[in-house]
């Protein structure tokens, strides 16, 4: 254990970049299938159905990724978990309701008599929208401190369409890769019509993090930070360049390139996320509690790092398995 | 109401909901596994038609299992963050092993067992559907850790009010993890027993004579009728477990208010908190000394010893643990007369399913949730049982409780309540609806993956 130094020092951060990753994997995994329910009621009743095949294997493991991050939350900075669930209450109750309305709704549409359909669409629909919403609202809020002013509720009311919207759109993205057809025709129309709230998204956080947190200014705005971040915005506004660009040209003829628009918001995503998690370092509850204020006691978070070296590895592993198993365009969805 | 009692019906409300889903979960993913191996030997088609019906019941409970269970993860936050604040660094690592081993395993192969069965080579979907299984199992076992450290905590100690894990080892098989973890399984095995013969029966009352509902029902009889006398043992070792470690639980379990001898097994009494004693007793003299001490005159603590001399209560309230423990059971003791009666009855003249009468066929349906009964009764038990302690001498339920405005807590529980409605209504209704569906001779349809499978199944067609 002393091998890296004190193991109060690098213990959190390793916890705290663990459940930086799973949060990441979470948004960019349930976010394509979220995005695909959000937009489930632009499409025909056969396209329907074709749009929850390409998500049907994967969605429960996808969910996973977001018990794994409020379980890290939970066991390695649990005063944490405490201050930000109670403050977050409510949000966290109405993306609950939506996760069960819509996680149930897969299994009810395809197995209750096909009169009660058209209901577990809509709460399939219904329970994508709650859940997108109020992952963006407790998004928003959590930017502007967890503090609760007309401003700051306002601002988190424009964070939830704005991920509402950008969920929509890595689903878009995903339907272009996994369709055909008609529906990939659509798919990128909806792609089209959703990269603005991306665009809006990303911009409205990074705007508003350095102007609720002074810290946070100072490290976006000082030499020579300001010129090792560059690249991110950089790199940021030329893929957004070069999705526009794609998106113009897409479905190619021979169905190349459908996998761009989906890894390039993947790679944005990932971008995005890295500018969030360096400003906010080293809080976890920002600008009150750090991730070493709050963590657990090292020897337990040292049990959990043994394991988790072990099982994340494999987890990643039979996670791409699934992605192998089921790649290729999706078809409907049978349990022969 | 105030906040901590809402928050106390809130936590109860989603966990009695969820634990309906893990109950049937857990056995049916290895009772699917034994009809695929029964499948992938005898070939005969039988067992795929049971394979096709209840893996759609396994996948439709899995979904409503995994949706509560992400509620489950998050209450501990939004309305006991004492919990964690107190003993987190025993409760943490248990649940990320949970999250690790378990919830990821299940959730990936769970894809590859329902939609890859021609995606992938016979063998790897069969040990897909091991995985599973093994999955739900062990998604048990640490949760069941857990909980069990909650009632008999061992293996720490306090540092500044806080609990450090001192032993692992004794903490993940502490006292109570055996009794617990084993009792569990075979509550979910019986669930499942009768869930499938309830299904079945119902399927041969409306006149479906197929060999895989003769299969499924024999198997769940055969099932139940094995556990349910192995749960019945179980079920004492455990209570004996929980005299030596909770005793006052058990005094509330047997409505025993007095230490003393000759204690009597009450079968009905309406206690009463207010004067510390019984109404309307009716009980087996002798009954509660023999079955807890094993003599006539064995001591039973009383519920009067958990009386601090300030007049604080350390037991807890006696009517709901008191009239769970009945409930559970007297469940277990419909369940042994049922299954036994109906194997008896197939064995007789070894005329099998058609031995059985139609009133015992019809008594096997509502039977089908009765398993949820028990295993609800059973968890009430033990739960409200353990107050007014959340960690068993370590933290009160009181202290965890978050300071979250009443009426907030109410709107969310009478939200969540009625979507609980709503759902359970609509699980119950799709099991008969794809019961009757499946009678009225929906074909068992096959694409099988490689060539090889696919001779062999036109051969066992």
């Amino acid at each position: 254990m002393t091998l890296f130094g004190d193991p109060a020092v690098w213990l959190p951060l390793a916890f705290a970049a663990l459940m930086g990753l799973s949060i990441l994997i979470y948004v960019v995994l349930d976010g394509f299938d979220l995005g695909v329910g959000v937009l489930s009621p632009l499409a025909s009743e056969e396209e329907k159905d074709r749009m929850i095949a390409s998500i049907g294997p994967f969605w429960d493991a996808n969910e996973t990724w977001l018990v794994l991050a409020i379980g890290i939350l939970l066991v390695a900075f649990p005063t944490a978990h405490g201050a930000i669930l109670t403050a977050l209450y409510l949000p966290v109750a109405i993306m609950l309701i939506g996760l069960i309305l819509r996680g149930v709704a897969f299994e009810f549409r395809a197995k209750a008599p096909v009169r009660w359909k058209a209901f577990w669409d809509k709460a399939f629909f219904w329970g994508s929208l709650m859940t997108s919403l109020s992952q963006g609202y407790m998004l928003g809020l959590y930017v502007m401190g967890l503090q609760v002013t007309w401003f700051t509720l306002g601002f988190a009311a424009i964070t939830a369409v704005f991920l509402t919207v950008a969920y929509s759109f890595i689903g878009a993205t995903w339907l272009i890769m996994k369709t055909d057809g008609a529906l990939q025709r659509k798919s990128v129309a909806w792609a089209k019509g959703g990269i603005w709230g991306v665009v809006l998204g990303m911009g409205a956080v990074s705007v508003a993090s350095p102007f609720v947190s002074a810290r946070i200014f100072d490290k976006w705005f000082s030499v020579p930070e300001i010129f090792l971040l560059a690249p991110l915005p950089l790199m940021s506004a030329a893929l957004v360049a070069l999705l526009w660009y794609a998106l113009r040209y897409l479905p190619t003829k021979d169905d190349s390139w459908a996998w761009f628009p989906f890894v390039a918001t993947i790679v944005l995503f990932v971008l995005g996320f890295f500018g969030m998690a360096y400003s906010f370092y080293p809080y976890v509850v920002p600008e009150q509690l750090t991730i070493y204020e709050t963590a657990s006691a090292p020897e337990s978070l040292f049990i959990i790092l043994i394991g988790t070296l072990f099982v994340l590895p494999m987890i990643l592993g039979y996670t791409a398995l699934a992605y192998i198993i089921f790649r290729g365009k999706a078809t409907a969805l049978s349990y022969d | 109401m105030d906040t901590l009692l809402l928050s106390r019906i809130q936590f109860g409300a989603n966990i009695s909901f969820h634990i309906l889903f893990p109950t049937i979960t857990i056995a049916l993913g290895w009772v699917l596994l034994f009809f695929k191996l029964r499948y992938n030997r005898t070939r005969d088609m039988k067992w795929m038609e049971a394979y096709r019906f209840w893996v759609k019941v396994f996948a439709l409970s899995f979904a409503m299992g995994v949706v509560s269970g992400i509620t489950m993860s998050f209450q501990f936050g939004t309305n006991w963050p004492g919990f964690m604040e107190i003993v987190g660094n025993i409760a943490g690592p248990l649940l990320a092993y949970e999250v690790m081993t378990a919830f990821f395993l299940e959730a990936v192969f769970l894809g590859i067992m329902l939609f890859g069965f021609s995606k992938v080579p016979g063998w790897l979907h069969t040990l897909a559907t091991f995985l599973v299984a093994f999955g739900t199992t062990m998604s048990a076992f640490w949760i069941i850790v857990l909980n069990s450290w909650m009632h008999t905590p061992v293996g720490f100690e306090m540092r500044d009010g806080v609990a450090h894990a001192t032993d692992w080892m004794a903490i993940i098989f502490n006292p109570s993890m055996p009794y617990r973890f084993t009792h569990m399984l075979l509550a979910s095995g019986l669930t499942v027993a009768f869930l499938i013969a309830g299904i079945s029966a119902f399927r041969w009352l409306i006149v479906d004579r197929s060999q895989g509902v003769r299969a499924t029902l024999t198997t769940g009889l055969g099932l139940g009728a094995l556990l349910i006398p192995v749960q019945i043992f179980v079920g004492d070792l455990h209570g004996l477990n929980t005299l030596e470690y909770q005793p006052q639980k058990v005094a509330a379990m047997e409505g025993n208010w007095e230490t003393g001898p000759n204690v009597p097994l009450l079968l009905f009494a309406i206690p009463d908190e207010e004067a510390r004693m019984n109404r309307f007793e009716i009980g087996i003299p002798n009954g509660a000394s023999l079955i807890l001490k094993h003599s006539a005159d064995g001591v039973v603590p009383g519920l009067n010893d958990f009386v601090a001399e300030d007049g604080t209560v350390l037991h807890p309230r006696v009517a709901p643990v008191f009239y769970s423990f009945r409930v559970m059971v007297g469940t277990g003791m419909a369940m042994l007369l049922l299954s036994w009666a109906a194997v008896v009855l197939m064995l007789r003249k070894r005329r099998g399913v058609e031995g059985l009468p139609t009133p015992l066929l019809w008594a096997m349906v509502p039977m089908a949730f009765s398993g949820w009964v028990a295993t609800l009764a059973g968890w009430y038990t033990t739960e409200i049982g353990r107050q007014p302690w959340l960690v068993q001498g370590v933290l009160t339920t009181k202290e965890a409780v978050a300071d979250v405005p009443a009426p907030m807590v109410a709107t969310t529980l009478a939200a969540y309540l009625a979507i609980y409605v709503i759902l359970l209504g609509a699980y119950v209704s799709v099991l008969f609806y794809l019961a009757t569906k499946a009678s009225k001779g929906e074909r068992v349809s096959l694409r099988p993956a490689s060539g090889q499978a696919s001779t062999e199944l036109v051969a066992a067609e």
